[in-house]
């Protein structure tokens, strides 16, 4: 197990390298440091000079990849790869290229309102969805079961801008019952999160019962299932105890893999409710094109990606002892 | 003069391939058991003719021509050389078909079926005071779905965003399949190191957050190609040509970080045939391993990448609004319902509300997303329940 | 199991409702249930201000904070119009002596040709202290006591006011004289060095001595640190303090601590408007070698994000992502409301607080709201004080009387809402590249078809389209309130309209007879082929598709195509500035009250693509730069409008600019503000604002009362539809 776990952390160090190069490749070839500066010195009065006092300052006055100008390792050292990209690996952010701030404090910052919104959202929803999902099952038949199919196909063929848009126009100002936006810290948060945790399970619910419904479905119609009713144990005794049991390792290959990302936070949620999360960073960060903080998300985005992956498989050894390691 | 721009290839491919699934399903074997299946469920046939629908608006919207300016007395203009002078703008069958709405502009807001603007005007009265009014329309109870801010029919705008939508809900998919089949098949098939590059080449486009992955690809190619509405000669290439267009960026690089799924799939798909009997015997009879390939494994990989295709389209669908909201979408000038949202939800806050523009997105989005959900699931379940477990 | 799980969720339910009742009965004040009654003015910020230091900051959005906390020398005065200064760190005005070459005086009347030294001397006022901060906390023997912090000094400290220990101590001219200083020093990078450089005496020669300084100090550490030498990272840890005392800086001088004069290099009477802006307000030099520590670096605090000032408010928590909240200086001088005001304020009850001691707010909380929808609505709520108007709640908000006049809609004045109308002193233009060979130009047929364009631009119909009606068409770059400024129109696009009694927009006609004139009937050229104009702009946003749809039909008016050439801003600025554009939109806020600053948006030697200054359309006539010359400097006289009014005729003439529109601003505020008079040259007024927090808090208790009653019916019908089912289930099972 263990060996299993060090020999999945050793694979995943040449992708994030790959991630790293690949990033780099895209952000200093895509925005040149003029385009950064210009953009970044703002409308009024910028002189070339300007331009390049301010590649001087914040370490871009360096060739992308390669340094011919300098002598021995400096010809690696001296770029704009290694002085940007490559700290990244222990995570030393740097600073953002627009304000120059400490990138790292910010993001342990703003994981916490990320945090509040994300994991409610993800606790409740996983939740309602399994819960949905075995009324479903066990309705099934039932105009229930036709009526809540309908509303899952209904409700994940809507675009999350409505659900958010109606959310806050109806609960927020026709029926005054939350705050329409904001945010404030620690328990105070409490009325700013229920709105958003009730979008972003909306949003959610309809694909998430659609999914796990399947998975129950399928789970009865096995041969164990059969025998637990033929010895009269009653529906909903077969359902809950036996089938959610051995439901669990789809459940968990859906779940778990998105955990790591709760971290992230939702791009298009935050930016709405303006909740100060990750989220809220990011989309801040690409519309003011601050590459430095985009770079960043960028890479952190990818190890919380391959956390996943590595959580995922870890975990269904501890749910089925059957999965072998090769 | 006919203008065709990279993206109408899409939707030309699209049409080939659902010709080629028509043909295919009349010769014996897999997918004509999962036709009779999927014929048997009557709301799926529903949601197929509405699909059929929504692409044949698509492809009406596809096929555009410039027509020569005329000077006053209606004669083509000629150049020096004696050619015809072509408008920038190129009309699609759609937009000829019609024009009438197309031309109709109010000044700003109707609402549906309204006779008078929705927002009033100064008007200067006779006597010389200025007064706030509603003024007339131009074309009272012509708009069916009203106007937007300058006066545009939304009917037109919602059916010209069906040809954006429908580009990047099939377009994406149609785009990457061969490079997921490319990939995906030599990782299978040959095994060994090409198939730990194929997978490490995945693994870490994967692992890179797909919205940022776009963000930085659409400021690199996105901003330098054509944008929407009139054409630039700089786009033109032989005059008839537009292959630098932003949409088919989008198209290429929301297939790019979603095209992991399906290249994982056919590799598996690929290890599995490899090992098939006749596969074995073929290859015991001397035939050469692209032989094989072409003749044995690609086409029975044809209904994995339907059922991608049916699978992601209505998730491509959704993104496109969400991305045109960050702004890295399809260009402002581009038609699309992810745009409409966009300008919508501002008008959300006028009083009274301009609930129009958001209704007609809504209905015309959620009447192609939800056909394509149903029709995606009876196609899936015909062709192969397992995958329910990707 | 499944029993008891309802249950659970029962009680949560039950336990959710009673924290809501708990908050209050208005569930939707998005403020803590403890500010409610307290003094505290509430308003917004769209976007995380990038500097709040004193020498970088220059946006409007990041003056409304630090023009709170830093005090320049002079300020606007609060009521008067014209815009008038007044001394404010500064005892009084000074008088700008004037000498030539030998060193003579000369009177202040002098033509600017003869000046050769312009000298400013500032007296401060004695007695202003600092607010109370840490930068000032002194050890017994005097030393700054947190000079040299470690880490272990750290714990528990995340912002300014964490730290345990604050001083103060009186201003002094040192302090301006530093503030000069930093605005050369290279790591600050002020954006106005530039300017400055061109009038300050030695200011130049000071900043590229710095610039050498600060290169050397980085060659050394590279050296020392050998390949792994990271500057970034470098210098997070270990900050440059660069010696200002080094190098002689001859146009800055102390007389004494309370005292100080400043050398320019020619007569430039608009110095003064810089004095009044935050650039050159004081910054003691404690702060900066308080904050130019690696461990605070590190936390993110700067003087960037945490100002040291003298002014009425000090920075109580910076968190950009979410809200800024100043709170009063506890130091803050005497200062007292304006007895004097214009004609008609005495009426609007603007000096009912005439000499009372300023400021009169406790708190100033600014909240984060990106989105203009929830700003909005969170305003007509009553939790914000004030309010702009967006163009799509414009009708909601105000209705034109049949005079004309904008007011308050019905609706609005129930809630006792009122506005306050200003013209802004920006103008929004779109030039022609005037290098180009089809739209640039200086003869006659090129300011025609420029003219013919002008005309067809019909910014009457933009305004009342996309401003509703906030604006006032531009006959020339000057707006109206800025010296030379005239009510006369445009000659070359209005007609005098003798029965309406006011000029109007010359017929769509003779902009085609202009155009045919030009070269190009109907829109085509000599051979027929369709005039083709690039319109180059940076509306990437798609709620400015229609905009660039308006313009596409205009010119379609006159047969000519325009060809839309959006891209991003750094492209746009990059077309700019390489010339490879033909027609642009941009605009110009003033940086100060005197008309030079927009006429040298067209003169010949800013050009932007031969000189990078901030002529866009490369206009250069000489004529009109001899004037512009002649004028800049002069103090403002009846010569000087003579020069200014020719100059307007040349400009309206060649037409390199179509003369858009000034900007009309309209702010909402609630009843329960008072003292608000609109001021677009000051920034620093929240300290005149007052507020009535108890009447505030009994409207916001009218104005949103919950409504529960949907959500009880929704929930019923939920359960009603449920129903048979879970019966009939029941019994089959049974």
């Amino acid at each position: 197990m263990l060996a299993y776990m060090i020999r999945r952390l050793l694979y995943a160090i040449p992708i994030i390298i790959g991630v790293n190069i690949l990033t780099a490749a895209l952000f200093f070839y895509v925005n040149t440091p003029d385009d950064m500066a210009r953009k970044i010195l703002g409308e009024k009065n910028i002189t070339p000079q300007a331009i390049e006092n301010w590649k001087m300052d914040h370490g871009y006055n360096f060739p992308a990849f390669i340094n011919t100008k300098e002598k021995g390792a400096a010809v690696v050292t001296q770029t704009i790869f290694f002085q940007k990209s490559v700290p990244l690996l222990w995570f030393d952010f740097g600073r953002s290229d627009r304000n120059n701030i400490d990138i790292g404090a910010e993001i342990r910052q703003r994981m916490w309102p990320s945090l509040f919104i994300s994991l409610p959202t993800f606790a409740i929803g996983v939740t309602l969805d399994l819960f949905f999902a075995m009324m479903l099952a066990y309705y099934k038949g039932t105009y229930i079961d036709f009526l809540g199919l309908v509303a899952g196909v209904v409700l994940m063929s809507i675009s999350s801008l409505f659900y958010i848009i109606t959310g806050q126009y109806v609960f927020g100002k026709a029926l005054r019952l939350f705050p329409i936006s904001g945010y404030d810290t620690g328990i105070h948060a409490f009325k700013f999160v229920v709105l958003p945790v009730i979008v972003g399970i909306m949003s959610g619910i309809g694909a998430g019962i659609r999914f796990y419904r399947t998975v129950f479905i399928e789970e009865i119609g096995k041969d164990y299932v059969r025998t637990a009713r033929a010895k009269g144990l009653p529906e909903s005794a077969v359902l809950f105890k036996h089938a959610l049991k051995n439901a669990m390792i789809p459940v968990l290959t859906n779940v778990v893999v998105s955990i790591p990302f709760l971290f992230y936070g939702s791009l298009i949620m935050e930016t709405f409710f303006a909740i100060p999360g990750l989220g809220n960073f990011t989309i801040q960060a690409i519309q003011s094109q601050d590459f430095a903080i985009v770079r960043s998300m960028v890479y952190l985005g990818s190890l919380l990606y391959i956390a996943g992956l590595i959580l995922t498989d870890v975990s269904y050894t501890l749910v089925d002892p059957r999965v072998k390691f090769e | 003069m006919p203008v065709i721009f990279a993206t109408d290839l899409i939707v030309y491919i699209l049409f080939a391939g659902a010709f080629y699934f028509m043909l295919a399903v009349r010769k014996e074997g897999m997918l004509k058991e999962a036709w009779k299946d999927v014929k048997k469920r009557r709301l799926a046939m529903v949601c197929l003719s509405v699909l059929a629908a929504y692409s044949i608006v698509a492809l009406a919207d596809s096929i555009r021509w410039r027509d020569p300016i005329r000077n006053e007395s209606g004669r083509p203009a000629l150049s020096p050389s004696g050619g015809y002078i072509y408008s920038a703008e190129a009309l699609s069958i759609l937009d000829r078909a019609l024009s009438r709405i197309r031309l109709e502009n109010e000044k700003t807001y109707s609402a549906p079926l309204s006779s008078h603007l929705y927002v009033k005007e100064s008007i200067e009265l006779p006597d010389g005071r200025v007064a706030r009014e509603y003024p007339p329309l131009r074309y009272p109870g012509a708009h069916i779905l009203g106007t937007d801010k300058v006066g545009n029919d939304i009917l037109y705008i919602a059916l010209k965003g069906v040809r954006t939508g429908m580009v990047i809900g099939a377009g994406t998919t149609i785009v990457i399949i061969p490079f997921a089949i490319f990939f995906g098949v030599i990782a299978g098939y040959y095994g060994g190191l090409i198939d730990d590059i194929v997978q490490y080449l995945y693994t870490t486009l994967a692992s890179i957050p797909g919205v940022l992955l776009i963000v930085a690809f659409m400021l690199l190619f996105g901003s330098s190609g054509y944008q929407g509405g009139l054409i630039r000669q700089s786009d033109l290439v032989l005059q008839a040509f537009v292959p630098n267009d932003r949409l088919f960026w989008l198209c290429l690089i929301l297939g790019v970080t979603s095209w992991t799924d399906l290249c994982r799939l056919i590799r598996g798909e690929t290890l599995k045939l490899r090992e098939l009997e006749y596969v074995q015997a073929s290859r015991a009879f001397g035939v050469s391993r692209r032989g094989i390939i072409y003749r044995h494994i690609v086409p029975n990989l044809m209904h994995l990448i339907l059922i991608t295709f049916v699978l992601q389209f209505s998730g491509l669908v959704l993104a496109e609004a969400i991305l045109s909201y960050i702004g890295i979408g399809v260009g402002p000038q581009m038609w699309s319902w992810g745009n409409m949202i966009n300008t919508a939800r501002l008008e959300l806050s006028m009083e009274p509300v301009v609930w129009w523009n958001l209704l007609a997105s809504f209905v015309f989005m959620f009447g192609l997303v939800l056909p394509a959900n149903i029709f995606g699931d009876a196609v899936r379940d015909a062709l192969d329940p397992r995958l329910r477990f990707k | 199991m499944y029993l008891s799980k309802r249950i659970g969720t029962f009680k949560i339910l039950v336990l959710l409702s009673i924290f809501i009742a708990a908050s209050g009965c208005t569930p939707d004040d998005p403020y803590r249930s403890s500010e409610r009654g307290k003094n505290i003015f509430y308003t917004t910020f769209v976007e995380p201000p990038k500097h709040l230091d004193p020498a970088r900051s220059y946006s409007a959005d990041e003056y409304d904070i630090i023009a709170q906390i830093y005090e320049p020398p002079f300020q606007y005065h609060y009521l008067l119009r014209p815009y008038t200064l007044v001394p404010l760190s500064a005892q009084d005005m000074p008088i700008p002596e004037y000498f030539d070459r030998s060193g003579r005086k000369l009177p202040e009347n002098v033509p600017p040709n003869r000046v050769f030294r312009a000298i400013y001397g500032i007296r401060i006022k004695k007695g202003i202290m600092y607010q109370p901060h840490p930068a000032f906390a002194r050890n017994q023997d005097g030393t700054l006591k947190y000079r040299k912090l470690s880490e272990n000094d750290m714990s528990g400290i995340n912002e300014v006011k964490d730290f345990t220990v604050k001083g103060t101590r009186e201003l002094r001219s040192d302090d301006f004289i530093h503030e000069i200083k930093r605005l050369a020093d290279p790591q600050i990078e002020s954006p106005i060095l530039p300017i400055l450089e061109k009038y300050i005496l030695g200011l130049k020669e000071y900043s590229d001595a710095l610039r050498r300084d600060l290169e050397d100090i980085r060659r050394e550490r590279k050296k020392k640190a050998g390949f792994s030498y990271n500057q970034t990272l470098d210098e997070l840890e270990n900050p440059i303090i660069l010696d200002y005392g080094k190098h002689p800086l001859p146009g800055v001088e102390k007389i004494d601590d309370y005292a100080y004069r400043i050398i320019l290099k020619t007569k430039y009477p608009q110095f003064l408007y810089w004095l009044a802006m935050p650039f050159l307000a004081p910054v003691p030099q404690e702060a900066d070698l308080f904050y130019r520590q690696g461990v605070l670096a590190e936390r993110n605090i700067t003087i960037d994000r945490f100002p040291v000032g003298t002014g009425p408010y000090v920075m109580d928590t910076y968190n950009p992502n979410m809200e800024i909240i100043l709170s009063k200086n506890v130091n803050f001088h005497d200062e007292y409301y304006p007895s004097r005001g214009e004609p008609g304020d005495r009426e609007l009850g603007l000096l009912d607080d005439a000499g009372k001691k300023l400021p009169f707010i406790d708190k100033i909380v600014f909240k984060l709201e990106k989105e203009a929808i929830p700003r909005w609505n969170k305003f007509l709520q009553g939790y914000y004080d004030n309010s702009g108007i967006t163009s799509e709640s414009f009708d909601q908000a105000v209705a034109i009387s049949a005079s004309g006049r904008a007011n308050v809609t019905d609706a609005m004045k129930k809630q006792g809402i009122r506005l306050i109308t200003s013209v802004r002193p920006a103008t929004y233009y779109n030039g022609f590249n005037m290098l180009d060979d089809v739209v640039g130009g200086y003869t006659p047929t090129k300011d025609k078809l420029r003219q013919a364009i002008s005309i067809a631009l019909n910014y009457e119909e933009y305004i009342e389209i996309f401003n509703n009606g906030r604006g006032i068409p531009a006959m020339s770059p000057i707006p109206p309130g800025i010296f030379g400024y005239s009510s006369d129109y445009n000659p070359y696009v209005y007609n005098w309209d003798s029965a309406k009694k006011r000029p109007v927009r010359k017929s769509l006609n003779e902009a085609k007879r202009l155009l045919a004139e030009a070269g190009y009937p109907g829109g085509r050229d000599r051979e027929g082929k369709p005039l083709v104009i690039n319109f180059d702009n940076p509306w990437t946003g798609a709620d400015l598709t229609p905009v660039i749809d308006w313009y596409i039909k205009k010119f379609a008016l006159l047969g000519i195509q325009l060809e839309n050439r959006t891209t991003d801003y750094n492209r746009f600025q990059d077309k700019m500035a390489k010339g490879n554009f033909q027609f642009f939109p941009w605009g110009w806020n003033a940086d100060y009250p005197d008309p030079e600053n927009f006429f040298f948006l067209l003169y010949g030697g800013n050009s932007k693509v031969k000189y990078g200054g901030e002529n866009a359309a490369d206009y250069s006539n000489p004529v009109f730069d001899d004037m512009f010359k002649k004028m800049e400097n002069m103090d403002d006289s009846a010569q000087r409008l003579a020069i200014i009014k020719e100059m307007t005729s040349i400009l309206q003439r060649e037409s390199p600019w179509v003369w858009g529109y000034h900007p009309v601003a309209f702010v909402l505020y609630h009843q329960w503000v008072k003292n608000v008079k609109a001021n677009p040259m000051a920034n620093n007024t929240m300290k005149y604002i007052r507020i009535d927090a108890a009447e505030r808090e009994k409207l916001r208790y009218e104005w949103n009362r919950p409504n529960y009653a949907p959500i009880v019916i929704v929930a019923a019908i939920i359960v009603i539809a449920i129903l048979p089912a879970v019966i009939r289930k029941k019994r089959t099972e049974r």
